[in-house]
């Protein structure tokens, strides 16, 4: 272990802030545009953004805690292989969360047949969903701990969460009030304005 | 499968498969890095050459690209394509590296190539397979062009219209008046307006987009009824 690597492994920061600040202010949908697919495709209705939420935050966290030993062990320079090989990261990151994601699907199918009809079908969507590799590289790029990376990913599974939760709600309500406009993707976009409006200005008040 | 002509194809992609406006694919970089005119043209810049090289590679490999794993195999092809303007990025023009972000790696899930990939090159010959690229790159890149140029006049009153020009052997965005003929254009336009701030922040984003999106619904509903007055029904 040489010098190189020392600094990602000592723990310099607090983990909380980054928490919250995964959660809320610097929130993966509404703040930093990532995974806005499933977000516009899924939240007409509570119970399928729920799925979803649920996939999500667990692949989140279960990725950020498989590729930062990947990173530091094999990529960095600092590595036993001695080589800088970080320009692979992107390649290696998709291939372990695609991975992943398969290998979840089997277990669940195998073993919790129930489980796997409320999340299978969002399962495979989400080794493209550019949160979860978002998170990942952005872990790697602010050179976190790995405890600081594992809560981060687990921040920011939640906040991607109650952004689903909040906009299904706002959007279900209106489309049973018979605003048929928030059935489509402009609607998603309206109620995305309003959430994000409520988030930015109660953040631009309260400093955490 | 009809003979499609080169030019047809590329006009297809930027009107009537518009990726972000028609597709509503690729949505995370068209709001995310469109808060200027410069960013938009960086991120158009980049996505383009991805967009080519793995519809180009894809179409000559299709034939000997398996169908049950042929999603891991174009996330490969697009990837290397990624790294590679990801490298050249950092070389020669870091600022927009580092303006455009983690948004470059994230091309490798942006639903709009591996769409391409899935739905076009694999089933077509290399030349129409460039003219898609060429369309569907042109479409994506106006769509962001656009949604950057609005959130930039609205959200700081003026425009800094830049261009890719190589500078003492430095290249990088430059004002658009260092390309001869341009001179004209002074560097920032401004429009004399109140700058609304919320335009450059992430609500800002979601509101043009949903009323972009809302203005080209109504003109293609209008259009819509039009042909059908013309057809003969009573509307």
């Amino acid at each position: 272990m040489t010098d190189v690597l020392m600094p990602a492994l000592m723990p310099t920061e607090n983990i909380f802030p980054l928490f919250v600040e995964a959660m809320f202010t610097k929130n993966f949908l509404l703040i930093m545009f990532l995974g806005l697919c499933s977000y516009v495709g899924l939240t007409t209705n509570s119970d399928t953004s729920k799925g979803m939420s649920m996939a999500v935050t667990f692949v989140m966290t279960m990725s950020a805690i498989l590729t930062w030993p990947i990173y530091y062990y094999l990529l960095s320079p600092a590595s036993f292989l001695g080589k800088d090989l970080t320009f692979l990261k992107t390649i290696c990151f998709i291939l372990v969360i695609a991975a992943f994601v398969q290998l979840v699907e089997f277990i669940i199918r195998k073993f919790s047949p129930p489980l796997y009809r409320s999340l299978g079908i969002y399962l495979p969507l989400i080794s493209t969903n550019c949160a979860v590799l978002g998170v990942v590289l952005l872990n790697v790029q602010e050179g976190y701990t790995y405890g600081a990376s594992i809560m981060y990913a687990f921040g920011a599974g939640l906040g991607y969460s109650w952004v689903m939760l909040a906009t299904a709600a706002v959007r279900e309500k209106l489309i049973m009030r018979g605003v048929n406009l928030f059935n489509g993707f402009i609607g998603a976009f309206f109620a995305a304005m309003m959430v994000a409006l409520i988030v930015v200005s109660y953040f631009s008040v309260v400093k955490l | 499968m009809a003979k499609k002509s080169f030019v047809g194809e590329i006009i297809r992609g930027i009107i009537k498969d518009n990726p972000v406006f028609v597709l509503v694919l690729g949505l995370c970089p068209t709001l995310a890095v469109s808060t200027s005119f410069a960013n938009a043209l960086g991120m158009a810049m980049a996505f383009t050459f991805v967009m080519l090289g793995s519809n180009i590679f894809v179409s000559l490999l299709r034939k000997q690209i398996p169908a049950d794993v042929r999603i891991p195999i174009f996330i490969l092809i697009i990837c290397t394509f990624v790294t590679m303007i990801d490298m050249m990025l950092e070389a020669f023009l870091p600022p927009m590296y580092d303006a455009l972000g983690i948004f470059v790696p994230l091309i490798v899930v942006n639903c709009i190539v591996i769409g391409r990939a899935e739905a076009y090159a694999n089933r077509n010959p290399v030349l129409p397979s460039i003219a898609d690229g060429i369309g569907i790159s042109i479409g994506f890149a106006a769509a962001l062009i656009l949604i950057g140029t609005i959130r930039e006049i609205l959200g700081t009153g003026g425009l800094k219209l830049v261009m890719l020009n190589v500078i003492n052997g430095d290249p990088g965005f430059y004002p658009l008046s260092t390309i001869p003929g341009f001179s004209f254009v002074p560097e920032v336009i401004s429009f004399h307006i109140e700058p609304a701030v919320v335009m450059i922040t992430p609500p800002g984003a979601f509101l043009t987009i949903a009323m972009l999106m809302l203005l080209f619904k109504i003109l293609g509903d209008r259009k819509r009824v039009k042909q059908l007055r013309k057809e003969g029904y009573e509307l």
